[in-house]
């Protein structure tokens, strides 16, 4: 099947949604690949890397729609883009159908079936893989950084230099998702202080794993929504969360904000009166500009002054770093083929049994597939793996779980028919060293459940040593008292006897002296 | 010394094993326990040589032979590497089952032993030495194989000999018939016809048994030779209607049992198909690969010592997989230095002891404790297996089945189902093989494959040498 690579349309978009590295391994699986001409021109791709790399170059958009089976999008397609699509053909990239459902509908006249990037469902760990909006986001937490260190008059890192001391930038960064997160490290990458806050109470570790601090909302609620995004908030925290950022703003020199929920415009959590509170020269990047945006005074697509503090609220982030955020989005595309051709015979089959694939169509053949119903969670298996842990009692007496019941009852059974055996034939001599032994066994198996497990070698040699004991057998035939002359094989029975005991006394003394040895190891 | 002071003394002897075998439920208490122990055996020695049933007469060579067993020990026990532990231990149980075996005959052919017994007390006596026989015979073979096994003398590979189970069987139906006719032999030089017969039969089981057992399940057959060693000691006991004998050697047999018991729960696979031998159910390989899905997919990350040191400097809690290839390479010292090393450094370096890493049971924390590894850092798997998501990096040194973790995530694997570290929940985990070789259970270890999972391929030894060198630099 052909793929086909246009070049993007709308305003500012300077990604592509493939590259040459990843054109090569798209022939590795059997696919043939169509570049307009120009489309990687903005992300520093020229037409003959793409070529080297095996690509056919097309000229019009026109031609390249026509042709290809598969197309691979980067930002939403436009109306006109949609007219020039094939009929029956598939389409890969951003798609956002809940806020485009004419889009959805022209899609679907076409008999087309779309694959919308935006749709994985990001719990499944093996769809990380393709996860284009982590791999977008990391970019642009990046750059919001680079962003605010451009429009910032000072250093971020603290220094002592000849000309006087330098105090580091202190940064705040709003949600620590994964935009939130690459911003975290490349500040704290930079020098700066970094504090970040999150609803999600769990991320607070990765905060700290990434060199930032995590800083608490005093209110008591858990903010997880599913899915790794966060949800509304009650009003009781959102005043808590409110107070935390006013004493925030007022301390740092840089906020940049990540906070977006899923379907909702983005939560306001920086007010006018907030920037006014901050110091002149501070420098807030809005990252959710586009979606109305976490400050107040936020205008998307520009930076702007107000009352001394620069506003960045460009919404083109990942374009500004378009080489980056190409290659990874294109290597995001080239697992989802993957997935899409494990035949490798170039001919893509969307398979709706696959929960990754399964969320990630939202039309097939005409047909609308949107919204998905809710993967099938793979939790169970972790929790099933726990209760192995379970039956770690090796202790005071009990050998891990109980025995069931019919078990329990076949083994009293059988005893009780050994038992009565025993009793029945045996003479009374034996059975007071029947007593003696069962009740032994008993004291031996309570005893040595209690040995810890580090001790189980030295147990062993210890055991052994005991077990010498036999040597009193071979001592009482050695010289017995009176008796002589019965027709007893003295010498035979000596000579075997001695030997025993030096056999004995080897295990005797060899045993004990080795455990001591052992012992003496562990230490604290 | 009259028989009942001796008896009394008897009596404190058996307080003072099972003392001693209580105070190794902790290390603290252990070293006392063991006192207790020699103590319980001079007491009990002692009683015998100055008691009713010894006289003056047989002194001389009771020393003698103390005095060339005992050095003999003692020389062993000085001499031994902590790395040879396993092979010690079962000679020694080799040792018991012979002197039960001598024991066992001195008193058949004593006559004074059946002269003042009923017909049906007679009987009970002989089946008491046929029975003592037996299992010293086969305590005797079975440990010295296992030696042999342990220490490399004989191929770690099972044995299997075709038709094994029904040699296993026609051997049994010959132990009866000649224990009948060993009961009703007219004499003793008849009945030692029987006896004799019985011994090969029971040697030759020995060896037959245990050769048919591969390396890895070791710590099974040693613990379950120390239960045998134990049961002999207690049919002698029988024999010669002596309590302290059938304590101890209760004591002895029912603690070897537990350990075996334990050593075959942490396999997740039972008595029985250990001791039948091979793996699985005697089916040799498995069928691995029998459908393509199976097949661990995936690519197999090399890094070299250098990066690994890297790795272990980043890192803030560390937990260290030790397995039976420690042990080869006498890597344990190196692994004690850079533990040193890296807990000056603040990071937080634990140890996690799979019940069956190593040939015997608690054969990896006698290493680590010889190497002095303080053993509040050694872990049980179970203590540990929670705390891996929470953890940098594992390092598993020479181990392979025990971190497998188609165990839990293959139902169809030969390994399913066995308890194992949980290694690959660490953010990365580091394995160091020789080669990309299979475990003892001849199953992929989709370990190699994992994303977060780099090989460290060599000699554990010297890649942990280097390790160390570059941790230095």
């Amino acid at each position: 099947m052909r793929i086909g690579i246009p070049a993007e349309t709308s305003a500012g978009e300077k990604r592509v949604a493939t590259v040459p590295d990843v054109v090569e391994k798209l022939i590795k699986l059997g696919f043939t690949v169509s570049i307009q001409s120009g489309a990687g021109e903005a992300a520093n791709f020229s037409d003959d890397t793409y070529r080297a790399a095996g690509a056919t170059i097309v000229d019009s958009a026109a031609k390249l729609w026509a042709e290809s089976d598969i197309v691979f999008k980067v930002s939403v397609p436009t109306k006109e883009e949609v007219g020039l699509m094939r009929e029956g053909g598939h389409l890969i990239g951003f798609i956002w159908p809940a806020q485009n459902p004419e889009l959805m509908q022209q899609l679907a006249a076409k008999k087309a079936t779309v694959l919308a990037i935006d749709c994985l469902p990001r719990i499944l760990s093996r769809a990380q893989k393709m996860d284009a909006l982590s791999s977008q986001a990391g970019v642009a937490g990046y750059r919001a950084v680079i962003e605010a260190a451009n429009v910032f008059d000072r250093f971020f890192s603290g220094q002592i230099t000849a000309a006087g001391k330098v105090p580091p930038a202190k940064v705040f960064i709003a949600g620590a998702g994964v935009a939130g997160l690459a911003a975290i490290s490349t500040a704290a990458g930079l020098g700066a202080i970094v504090r970040a806050n999150d609803t999600r109470a769990e991320v607070a570790d990765q905060v700290k794993s990434l060199g930032g601090e995590f800083v608490k909302v005093e209110y008591e609620e858990e903010g997880g929504g599913g899915g790794g995004y966060a949800k509304v908030m009650s009003e009781g925290f959102q005043q808590a969360q409110r107070n935390m950022y006013a004493k925030q703003a007022k301390e740092v020199d840089i906020i940049i904000t990540t906070a977006l929920i899923p379907g909702k415009p983005a939560p306001r959590l920086i007010t006018a009166e907030m920037v006014r509170s901050m110091k002149p020269g501070s420098v807030i990047v809005d990252m959710a500009a586009e979606r109305g945006g976490n400050c107040e005074l936020t205008e998307p697509g520009q930076a702007v002054v107000k009352h001394g503090v620069t506003i960045v609220g460009y919404t083109d982030l990942n374009s500004r770093l378009a080489k980056q955020s190409s290659s990874l989005y294109a290597t995001n595309l080239f697992r989802l083929t993957e997935e899409l051709c494990k035949a490798k015979d170039g001919i893509v089959n969307v398979n709706m049994d696959d929960d990754a694939i399964r969320g990630l169509t939202v039309i097939k053949n005409g047909e609308l597939t949107w919204p998905a119903p809710a993967p099938k969670l793979p939790a169970a298996k972790p929790v099933a793996a726990k209760p192995f842990v379970a039956p770690a009692a090796h202790g005071h007496g009990g050998g891990g779980a109980p025995v069931s019941a019919g078990k329990m009852a076949a083994i009293f059974g059988v005893a009780a028919l050994l038992f009565l055996l025993v009793g029945a034939y045996a003479p009374a001599a034996f059975l007071g060293h029947f007593t003696v032994f069962v009740l032994a066994c008993f004291i031996g198996y309570m005893v040595v459940w209690n040995v810890t497990p580090a001790l189980h070698t030295p147990l062993m040699s210890v055991t052994n040593a005991i077990s010498s004991i036999i040597a009193i057998g071979a001592l009482v035939q050695v010289a017995p008292p009176l008796g002589f002359g019965l027709g007893r094989p003295d010498g035979w029975i000596r000579w075997l006897a001695v030997v025993g005991i030096a056999l004995t006394a080897v295990n005797m003394f060899g045993g004990f002296a080795v455990t001591r040895r052992m012992l003496s190891m562990f230490r604290k | 010394m009259s028989a009942s002071l001796a008896t009394v003394a008897y009596i404190g002897a058996i307080i003072l094993f099972i003392l001693s075998l209580g105070g190794l439920s902790s290390p603290e208490s252990s070293r006392r326990g063991n006192l207790y122990g020699m103590i319980g055996m001079t007491i009990a020695v002692l009683a015998t040589v100055f008691g009713p049933r010894v006289t003056m007469a047989g002194i001389p060579w009771i020393i003698g032979a103390m005095v060339v067993g005992g050095s003999i020990g003692l020389y062993a026990a000085r001499k031994v590497k902590m790395t040879q532990m396993p092979e010690l231990v079962a000679l020694m149980h080799s040792l018991v089952g012979l002197s039960a075996c001598l024991v066992g005959f001195a008193n058949y052919i004593d006559p004074m032993v059946a002269l003042n017994l009923s017909s049906a007390e007679k009987s009970i006596e002989e089946v008491e030495v046929y029975l003592g026989i037996l299992i010293g015979a086969v305590t005797f073979s079975g440990s010295l194989i296992a030696f042999g096994k342990l220490s490399g003398k004989i191929g770690g590979k099972p044995l299997l000999l075709p038709g094994r189970h029904l040699l296993n069987l026609l051997g049994l139906l010959a132990v009866f018939a000649f224990g009948w006719q060993f009961l009703h032999a007219a004499s003793i030089s008849a009945g030692m016809i029987g006896l004799t017969a019985m011994t090969v039969i029971a040697l030759l089981f020995g060896i037959h048994m245990v050769m048919a057992i591969g390396g890895a399940d070791m710590p099974v057959v040693v613990s379950m030779l120390n239960s045998y060693s134990g049961w002999a000691a207690a049919a002698t006991g029988f024999m010669l209607n002596n309590d302290l004998l059938i304590v101890t050697g209760a004591l002895v047999g029912s603690s070897g049992a537990i350990l075996s018991y334990i050593m075959c729960r942490a396999m997740n696979r039972n008595f029985i198909s250990v001791i039948a031998g091979g793996f699985g159910s005697g089916v040799g390989k498995p069928a691995k690969k029998a459908d393509g899905d199976a097949q661990p997919a995936g690519e197999v990350v090399a890094i070299n010592a250098v990066e690994t040191a890297e790795l272990l400097r980043e890192a803030k809690s560390v937990i260290i997989v030790p397995g039976y290839g420690m042990a080869v390479a006498q890597a344990q010292h190196t692994v004690y230095e850079i533990t040193k090393l890296l807990r000056e450094k603040g990071v937080n370096v634990r140890f996690g002891i799979h019940p069956v890493a190593g040939r015997m049971p608690g054969h990896m924390n006698v290493l680590l404790a010889e190497a002095r590894v303080p053993y509040d850092i050694v872990m049980e798997m179970d203590e540990l297996n929670a705390d891996f998501p929470d953890t940098d990096v594992s390092i598993v040194i020479g181990a392979n089945d025990i971190v497998n973790p188609a165990a839990q995530e293959d139902p169809t694997s030969p390994i399913a189902g066995m308890p194992v570290l949980e290694v690959w929940r660490a953010k990365t985990s580091i394995m160091m093989k020789r080669s990309m070789a299979t475990g003892y259970a001849g199953v992929d270890n989709p370990l190699f494959y994992k994303e977060n999972n780099r090989m460290l391929f060599g000699d554990a030894k010297k890649m942990l040498d280097e390790v160390l060198v570059a941790l230095k630099s």
